[in-house]
């Protein structure tokens, strides 16, 4: 594949796994590649999810009816992952945002990963609680 | 909608300068599209935060959560003029938002100018239908439809006033 810009290892015995880079395999590459996976997947519920409320205008027993597919407990775990996507498309985004516009982004950007993912953490288990209670005990 | 963008078929050679010119660096065909693109994914996105966490926290936090989702929750919220702005503008800002995201995932990954160019036009083309679609269902939903589900603004059909009896 691509050609690697980091020299060969001087002794093959001495390093075994190349040094990497500031960027691949670290924070900053796995962000970028949740922020696409997660906006990739929001995107394609969003279709589904204005055209399964646009039957609101058909007739109440048929919006009921297909908004009670959501209600059930598999969708319900489908949903804490959809969440789970939003919540941390958000917070990379404003990240994302911080490293453009923020003097000290750069800088930052690692600290400001791990604090997405606290944030994240922080945000979905109370949502997960609440949610998951009143899907599976309703 | 875009930016000049490569299409199949089309001539890319440069064409041949007359000598001694000038250079310009910005050419009649360079826009500042994509830079208004990427400001905007910034900005729509700090909107978003705010519609779609309002969204998901009245629909799916308050309540009954998920189970208080039906015909008349959905007629009670779109009943006030606040909802149906709340839900217009997360329903273009987001797929703008995330039509434009797919777009760069395209140019991405697509290699052949063909298949690029046809990932995108499908792209544009569910994007405007979807968009078209779920402004039409906010704007011409009638809360007052269902005999089955009556609110309180709804006012009876005996009590609208007429003007055929003036002296009544």
């Amino acid at each position: 594949m691509a050609t690697s810009l980091t020299p060969p290892p001087q002794g093959a015995k001495t390093r075994i796994k190349p040094p990497g880079t500031l960027y691949r395999g670290r924070e900053g590459m796995w962000s970028w590649v949740m922020h696409r996976i997660s906006g990739v997947l929001i995107f394609f519920f969003l279709f589904v999810h204005v055209l399964d409320t646009a039957t609101v205008r058909i007739s109440p027993e048929v919006y009921d009816g297909v908004i009670a597919q959501y209600k059930n407990p598999v969708m319900g775990l489908g949903e804490s992952g959809l969440v789970g996507a939003v919540v941390f498309h958000a917070l990379n985004g404003v990240r994302i945002i911080l490293v453009d516009f923020w003097g000290k982004g750069t800088r930052h950007q690692r600290a400001m990963f791990w604090t997405v993912v606290g944030l994240w953490v922080a945000i979905m288990v109370p949502f997960l609680v609440r949610h998951l209670t009143i899907v599976f005990t309703h | 909608m875009s930016a000049p963008e490569q299409t199949p078929g089309a001539d890319y050679s440069p064409a041949l300068e007359a000598p001694r010119s000038p250079y310009r660096r910005n050419r009649s065909t360079r826009t500042n599209w994509e830079l208004y693109g990427w400001l905007f994914m910034r900005m729509s996105g700090l909107a978003l935060i705010v519609l779609v966490f309002g969204h998901l926290f009245v629909n799916l936090m308050t309540g009954e959560g998920i189970h208080q989702v039906d015909w008349g929750f959905v007629a009670g919220k779109w009943a006030s003029p606040f909802w149906q702005t709340w839900d217009l503008l997360m329903l273009w800002l987001a797929m703008l938002h995330g039509a434009n995201g797919v777009r760069t995932v395209i140019n991405d990954y697509a290699e052949r100018d063909a298949t690029r160019f046809w990932l995108k036009m499908a792209l544009y083309l569910a994007t405007v239908v979807v968009i078209v679609v779920g402004t039409l269902v906010i704007f011409t939903f009638d809360p007052c439809s269902s005999p089955a589900h009556q609110f309180s603004f709804c006012a009876p059909v005996d009590d609208v006033p007429t003007v055929t009896s003036p002296g009544s």
